[in-house]
């Protein structure tokens, strides 16, 4: 037939077509994450390649990296005070993170009882914390402070006798915990969203079956709002072994005796204060390493007990 | 789960006013110590509301004279942070934006890939990256500038673009096919249809970053040089570390001029900010 040659064309031109189209839609695509690509690949993928070759490397920043292998590793082992660092990070994460999961789930499930003005609970808990860090600290500088501090003042009035806090090296991690503590509210507002959204009729059947308040929560409660618990635990034990702020605020040099002197602190000061950029990397991919080892750690131990609906 | 008897609601209502006050209490605290005189701070028993209320405290805390140190800037800080903010929030807004709609309206090659890599970067810790970028914007002469606190805010976050493309994957793809075939071009099918709709989800990007901002310490402590470019949460800490320890009421006066603007923030956008939160612990 004469038509033949557009019999032809027609499939050529329609997968032409498809091609183009597609080749429109990436050009489309590209030019929507374009910032993304840059943003990728200049400050976080280069600086994390970069920043593991400068943990190996002898580098002051003012100078060319000069690779060294292994060596800043090596040292960290024998650094008296990075595994100071390391310890005074891993008192203050075992003691804050389990005490923050205890305050903050015990007062969302207070709030998640129905209880008449629940939202200006919730808000009380949350003001804290919106307190920026800075603030914060000096805040609780105030409120623990040796000779007029408040807080000693109102523990005396139970008739206990407040230690020196911030000035005795044995009180400054538990003053810390208090002081971030003092801030879950975020954890708070988290909690209290995943409790809500707990079906109503498990607590019915759970009502028929005669269940009490405590089997109610265990049974029910607990395994339902179990994924939102690890996930604040990830986040909490991410955040702990990077706290920072407050303690560089709260305790210049960590002191006394560097018993407030926390990983980042060091890493910040190896790397700003004394120039040791390529020792401070070489922390930096240890922490890495350890945060990865424990997150793995809490999804593991977890994993049999972290239910998720519809699996 | 309600509480059923009475009993139970007295207890419940107990226990979450004890908890109220013992949260609530540091601030009041602040608050009354900022507006005391000098000799008021220090007396035990702690005098717990001022004898007088001395505003004075706050305008001394601003315009603060030291022999040594000279003037304190404490409102220039305020604007510095404001324009970083301001900068931020506006790349962050508009960037996230059209990259997590990128991931989740078009289909390329690598797509899968390219938003695993993205997600993965959200495990690395700043510190890893601390050292190179510090290198990275020394080598552009950006150190003791504004520059790497807003202009990074300009590319792009993870979180962000994870935050965002969740919420552009609800949203029908009639509403934007209409238009293109009446049309109009992608980008505008985005800012006309897209945009308006996502101002929730938008609203809850703006307001982290702005509050990330306000409160970054690390960030400004690395990067900024000059004491007049100091941000609010650097000028606190370096108001503190300047004059800590003497005089407490204008210390806090301070401290509240720095908590103070969020927290009203917050009252104006409560919803934005719990919904916001809640999103991030269940989706996340």
């Amino acid at each position: 037939m004469s038509t033949a040659p557009t019999t032809e064309n027609r499939p050529a031109r329609a997968r032409f077509g498809v091609r183009a189209a597609r080749r429109k839609s990436l050009y489309t695509a590209l030019a929507f994450i374009s910032p993304w690509l840059v943003g990728l690949a200049v400050l976080t993928l280069y600086p994390i390649i970069a920043s593991f070759y400068y943990s190996l490397c002898d580098y002051s920043v003012l100078q060319p990296a000069r690779f060294i292998g292994p060596a800043n590793y090596v040292d960290l082992m024998s650094d008296e005070v990075f595994w100071k660092g390391l310890w005074n990070t891993g008192y203050y994460a075992a003691f804050a993170l389990p005490l923050g999961l205890v305050v903050s789930l015990g007062l969302a499930l207070l709030l998640n009882t129905g209880v008449r003005g629940m939202a200006l609970y919730r808000t009380f808990f949350f003001l804290p914390a919106l307190v920026p860090l800075v603030a914060l600290a000096v805040l609780w500088l105030w409120i623990f402070n040796g000779e007029q501090g408040v807080l000693n003042y109102l523990l005396s009035l139970l008739g206990i006798r407040g230690p020196g806090w911030l000035a005795d090296p044995r009180w400054t991690k538990p003053a810390l915990v208090i002081a971030g503590t003092w801030s879950v509210g975020q954890a708070i507002v988290i909690y209290l969203a995943g409790l809500q959204e707990v079906p109503v009729h498990l607590y019915e059947a759970a009502d028929l079956d005669g269940a009490g308040w405590w089997d109610k929560i265990r049974h029910v409660t607990l395994p339902m709002i179990s994924p939102v618990i690890l996930f604040n635990l990830i986040m909490g034990i991410i955040g702990a072994l990077q706290y920072f702020t407050v303690p560089y605020v709260m305790t210049p040099q960590g002191q006394p005796a560097r018993s407030a002197y926390f990983y980042i602190m060091y890493l910040y000061d190896n790397a700003f204060v004394y120039l040791k950029m390529g020792y401070a990397s070489a922390m930096a991919w240890v922490l890495f390493v350890i945060i990865i080892l424990l997150t793995a750690l809490a999804l593991r131990l977890t994993a049999r007990r972290v239910h998720y609906e519809g699996e | 789960m309600r509480a059923q008897s009475t009993a139970s609601r007295v207890v419940v209502h107990a226990v979450l006013i004890a908890g109220s006050l013992v949260f609530l209490f540091p601030l009041m605290w602040m608050m009354s110590t900022s507006l005391k005189p000098i000799e008021e701070t220090m007396r035990i028993p702690p005098q717990w509301i001022p004898s007088h209320f001395l505003f004075r405290n706050y305008y001394d805390a601003v315009m603060y004279e030291h022999k040594m140190l000279g003037y304190i800037p404490f409102l220039q800080y305020a604007k510095n942070t404001l324009l970083l903010a301001v900068l931020g929030v506006a790349g962050t807004v508009l960037v996230n934006a059209l990259v997590a709609y990128g991931f989740a309206r078009f289909r390329f090659p690598g797509r899968g890939a390219l938003f695993a890599v993205t997600l993965a970067t959200m495990m690395v810790p700043f510190p890893v990256l601390m050292v190179p970028l510090f290198g990275l914007f020394r080598h552009l002469g950006w150190i003791g500038t504004f520059k790497p606190l807003w202009i990074p805010a300009w590319l792009g976050s993870a979180f962000n673009i994870f935050l965002l493309r969740q919420f552009f994957l609800t949203v029908p793809r009639d509403l934007t096919d209409a238009a293109i075939v009446d049309g109009c071009s992608e980008f505008g099918a985005f800012r006309h249809i897209i945009l308006p709709l996502s101002k929730p989800a938008l609203a809850v990007v703006a307001l982290f970053h702005f509050m990330y901002t306000w409160n970054d310490f690390l960030g400004p402590l690395i990067y900024l040089t000059d004491q007049k470019m100091f941000t609010l949460s650097l000028g606190l800490q370096f108001y503190q570390s300047q004059h800590g320890g003497t005089e407490w009421n204008l210390l806090m006066a301070a401290a509240t001029m720095v908590v103070l603007p969020i927290i009203i923030l917050f009252f104006f956008t409560q919803r934005t900010f719990i919904q916001g939160i809640a999103i991030t612990g269940l989706k996340g």
